[in-house]
């Protein structure tokens, strides 16, 4: 692996990089930095960009301007044979005619490794993966997730300095998918290969990521680590896709405060002028039911901003398993509702049902102002 | 775009990839087969298109001569051919057209010519390119050349080309060339009617009944594409020719004719217009069948809103391929067509026996506008078709219905008979020994070597090129496959090679063949040492079939997944490694099917070859054709047979292997 510099951390560097299919833009003006040994996801709906992006790191599809530096190298314009990854895809891509062994040796062969080194690295593989004894098999005897580690395995035969990941869960079912979560994590943090996966599911993404990159339309709306994507999304955009979360038509007030449905609240400081239209955002964990002692000081129901609070009307309520989603009326939301979910405890506790009134306070720090989208 | 944040794409130069050696290797074998297709092809369509316009005129106007009087020194004042015809009215416009290598004396011209007399002549070319002869030898220069009576008898004009619609006209304007239009039009629409009509129904009973032996069935509609076009004719001749067996249920009417060319046509089309329908009936959706039920529709109802709108592309498809197989077809109507002149044929006639070269280009020029117009709609509803199957839909199976399930096996019985009688009645030809005289059975007709034709050398030869064409054509159709769908970028040469691959499709056989002449027979291209050999044979019947091999290569290679050439070039394997190791052991049934339908068709053709073959390269189809042509009828149904059952053993050794091969090969398609 070549040395990085202390001087530029980066070991893949992407500056202005356009990619036109025709009129299309799939990427405009894409910059981004990636540490040696992070693990990085490409997050947003069909569409956005992020697989157009992987391929022009991995050079199968080159960008039309832009460059692209990876450990101190221009690879620019050079083909990906040229260029020093490993690649794994959403279809798997294994060789169906070769067997599980011949499928991880197909990289380490014409590489001056000798039979018996390349039979001894293969059987190491298969043992990072866990799954020794199945190298004899066809792909086509393997479960999905077992052929999605078969993949992962050859991608990272000949050790190369970056790990991409196209898709690489999408084609399993849910369990398979959670369990394989963790495992290729587990794998990438031991192997401390630099990483860069696609995705559209944000729940894989802050689960596995370092880094969450989260793109629409060609462009990068935000990077940051995952509770920074959570917790404070820098666009409306973020907001929305990340998660659930209310967006609530309303007005700005003085700098930490929003104006619903006449309604002044506390919220995050923003930079909006007094009477802007603005989107008010908060999730809907981030609403706190109250009982009837919640107003009295000091005890531990105890109410933190006393301007967030709403008398509101539980108007549906929906079983969701592990916590229950309700729609809360409130006057000040028009027509509109306010969606929250209360754990099983606070519901039984509360005894909430539908047609009820209830005290709820619509958390100070998860409030956030957005600019309001052009209709 | 709507969304503020995203700018336009800044100016400046494109990010150019740097290729890499597989990049390159791909790209150049791309343009060495497009290269091939452009010389097998291109080239000579080129060249048969430029000799369709190539007109060739005496240009009386051009010479000049001078006559002594009888002492043979004083000369009278220089005077042009065209005066001397002015005054003697000798030729009229319509005598000075001319082909290729017309020659036209000069004596008439002096209506008191005697190559006796001592009067001397001088003439010489007007013009740089003007050229006459003296006996055989060539006069291209402007000098005056003084003969004597005697030699000047010897002289001859040869006539000037020029570029021009003149071969159209007289095309056109002579009714005994522009009649086989229509003749053609009317056999290929009557044909194809027929033809479709037969294979739907046929199709039909395969696939919506309960009836019996339906994989027998299968097996004899497919028999007729394992023999040549023409041997239907020949088993229509023992049927109903002169001395045939049931000459009068015509009732008079000759078979020599319009009536055997449809029949026969309706024979050899069959089969390709069955694999078509029945493909079209095959992907219909059960649960659409099972809606009409519940909607309690009639059988007749259900047939007309269900079952016919969902074969519809297959119908039209299918009418288009018999149509274009039919209105190309040579070796049919040669056989069995009588005065019934059609296009194929005209070409034939116009080079083998007149040797006008450019009316044969003439009328292939007229053949291919048909054929190319049906391949072109055929595409077009092809492409159509795709659309039709959802990977949601649920295969039908018929359910029992005694009556009915009857019905279809007695009509496919029908067809069954017809198309086993007419193979039948040719074995039984090639035994007897001599219709309808002597009924022993002998296998004197056999021996070939004592017939015009080529004998067994012919037959011998026959397998040779199809057994090259089967090799040296699959390796090239299915590189060239692999190389267009799995090439980077290079999208321009991708589609011109596309194009080709698509081209020989629509290029009539007798086309391509009379165009092969005009190319590689011409004295000046450097390929011409391969006139006359077999490798001629075998380029020309690979490009013959090229197209339905191609797209057997290519739709095998889609089934493919997209990211192993990316794979591959992630893990730095040469692309070669890749397709030697996995994709053409993966494709290995397509490569079987592509190799088994260019052994069977080079067995089989006519059309193409017919100009082409030599005396050392004979092959058994064109034997058959000869032989015919030449009285000996029972012979040639023997040889014909003898493709039959070659392509049979062809087939079933080409299925053993299949298995045997997938067996080994493909162990990882089994769970």
């Amino acid at each position: 692996m070549p040395e990085v510099t202390p001087a530029d951390p980066a070991y893949l560097k992407i500056e202005n990089l356009w990619k036109a299919f025709g009129d299309f833009l799939a990427l405009s003006n894409v910059s981004l930095d990636i540490k040696e040994g992070e693990f990085v996801c490409f997050l947003g709906p069909s569409g956005c960009g992020k697989t157009t992006l992987l391929r022009a790191i991995a050079g199968l599809d080159l960008q039309t301007r832009g460059t692209v530096h990876q450990g101190g190298k221009d690879i620019s314009n050079l083909p990906p044979s040229g260029r020093d990854f490993g690649i794994v895809f959403q279809s798997y891509a294994l060789f169906p005619n070769l067997t599980i062994e011949k499928n991880i040796a197909f990289g380490l062969e014409n590489t001056g490794r000798s039979k018996a080194e390349i039979a001894k690295r293969v059987a190491s593989l298969l043992d990072i993966v866990g799954l020794p004894e199945q190298g004899r098999k066809y792909p086509a005897q393997l479960s999905g997730g077992q052929q999605q580690r078969i993949a992962l395995a050859r991608a990272i035969a000949t050790n190369p300095g970056l790990l991409l990941l196209d898709e690489p869960l999408s084609a399993l079912d849910a369990k398979v998918r959670v369990h394989l979560r963790h495992e290729i994590k587990e794998l990438q943090r031991k192997l401390g290969v630099t990483t860069v996966m696609v995705t559209h599911d944000q729940e894989e993404a802050l689960v596995m990521a370092d880094k969450i990159v989260v793109m629409n339309h060609g462009v990068i709306e935000q990077v940051g680590s995952p509770t920074e994507i959570y917790r404070a999304p820098k666009t409306l955009f973020v907001a929305g896709f990340i998660g659930e979360m209310n967006q609530i038509p309303a007005q700005a007030g003085a700098a930490d405060e929003v104006v619903i449905g006449g309604v002044t609240m506390k919220s995050q400081s923003h930079g909006f002028a007094r009477g802007v239209p603005i989107v008010a955002t908060v999730r809907p964990n981030d609403i706190i039911p109250h009982g009837d002692g919640a107003h009295l000081p000091g005890g531990d129901d105890a109410i933190q901003t006393e301007e967030n609070v709403l008398e509101v009307l539980v108007d549906e309520m929906e079983f969701l398993g592990s916590f229950w989603r309700c729609r809360l009326k409130h006057d000040c939301f028009g027509d509109g509702e306010l969606i929250a979910d209360f754990s099983v405890n606070a519901v039984r506790r509360l005894e909430l049902s539908s047609g009820r009134m209830m005290t709820v306070e619509l958390a100070q720090t998860r409030m956030l102002a957005f600019d309001k989208p052009e209709a | 775009m709507s969304d503020a944040r995203m700018g336009s794409i800044p100016a400046g130069p494109r990010i150019k990839g740097k290729l890499s050696r597989d990049d390159l290797i791909m790209r150049g074998s791309m343009i060495v087969i497009a290269l091939y297709l452009l010389i097998t092809m291109v080239f000579p369509l080129y060249a048969m298109m430029s000799k369709s316009l190539s007109t060739y005129k005496f240009d009386l106007a051009a010479y000049e001569v001078q006559v002594s009087g009888e002492e043979g020194t004083v000369f009278s004042d220089p005077v042009t051919f065209a005066e001397l015809n002015e005054t003697q009215e000798a030729l009229h416009a319509g005598d000075l057209l001319a082909g290729s290598d017309g020659r036209l004396g000069v004596t008439q011209f002096f209506p008191d010519f005697s190559f006796r007399s001592p009067v001397n002549y001088r003439i010489r070319n007007l013009d740089e390119d003007g050229r006459f002869l003296v006996g055989s030898k060539l006069i291209d220069n402007t000098d005056w050349l003084e003969l004597d009576s005697n030699t000047f008898r010897r002289v001859q004009l040869r006539p000037k080309k020029d570029i021009g619609l003149g071969n159209f006209t007289t095309y056109f304007s002579t009714p005994a060339l522009s009649d086989s239009i229509k003749n053609s039009v009317m056999i290929a629409t009557i044909s194809t009617i027929i033809t479709v009509t037969l294979a739907f129904w046929f199709a039909y009973a395969l696939s919506r009944s309960c009836m019996r032996f339906k994989g027998l069935f299968r097996l004899i509609a497919m028999a007729p594409i394992l023999v040549p076009s023409l041997l239907p004719g020949i088993a229509l001749v023992y049927l109903f020719g002169n001395q045939g067996m049931l000459k009068e249920a015509l009732f008079g009417a000759s078979i020599y004719g319009p009536i055997g060319i449809i029949i026969g046509s309706v024979f050899f089309t069959f089969p390709h217009a069955f694999l078509i329908i029945s493909t079209g009936l095959a992907i219909s959706d059960a649960r659409l069948y099972e809606a009409a039920v519940s909607l309690k529709a009639t059988r007749w109802r259900t047939f007309w809103t269900v079952t016919i709108p969902g074969a519809r592309y297959g119908l039209v498809s299918a009418a288009f391929v018999v149509f274009n197989l039919v209105i190309t077809d040579f070796g049919l109507p040669k056989v069995i067509g009588g005065q019934f002149n059609v296009l194929a044929v005209d070409i034939y006639k116009q080079v083998i026996g007149q040797q006008n070269f450019e009316m044969g280009a003439v009328v292939s020029v007229v053949l291919i506008l048909p054929a190319i117009l049906a391949f072109a709609i055929d595409r077009f509803v092809q492409s159509k078709q795709v659309a039709l199957l959802s990977a949601r839909s649920v295969p039908y199976q018929p359910s029992p219905n005694t009556r009915m399930d009857w019905i279809m096996f007695g009509y496919a019985s029908l067809v069954g008979v017809f198309l086993i009688g007419m193979l039948a009645v040719c074995q039984f030809a090639a035994l007897v020994k001599f219709w309808p005289y002597d009924l022993s059975f002998s296998l004197n007709n056999y021996q070939f070597n004592k017939m015009d034709g080529g004998g067994w050398a012919a037959y011998f030869n026959s397998i040779k090129l199809g057994l090259l064409t089967a090799v040296i054509g699959t390796s090239i159709i299915f590189f060239g496959a692999y190389l267009v769908e799995k090439s980077n970028g290079f999208r321009t040469g991708r589609t011109i090679f596309q194009m080709f691959a698509m081209l020989p499709m629509a290029i009539p056989g007798m086309v391509l063949g009379l165009s092969y002449i005009f190319f590689f027979n011409n004295p000046d291209n450097p390929l011409n040492v391969i006139y006359g050999t077999m490798t001629i044979l075998v380029v020309c019947t690979v490009t013959h079939f090229y197209t339905v091999s191609h797209l057997t290569a290519t739709t095998a290679l889609q089934q493919m997944d997209r990211e192993f050439e990316s794979v591959s070039a992630s893990l730095k394997q040469p692309t070669l490694k890749l397709f030697s190791r996995v994709t053409v052991p993966v494709c290995l049934p397509a490569i079987l099917d592509i190799s088994i339908y260019l052994f069977v068709n080079a067995m089989t053709t006519v059309s193409a070859v017919v100009f082409l073959y030599s005396h050392d390269t004979a092959l058994a189809s064109i034997a058959v054709l000869n032989m015919d042509d030449a009285g000996d009828i029972a012979p040639a149904a023997a040889m014909g047979m003898m493709i039959f059952y070659t392509n049979a053993g062809a087939r079933i050794i080409h299925l053993i292997a299949s298995r045997g091969i997938v067996g080994r090969t493909q162990a990882w398609r089994k769970r």
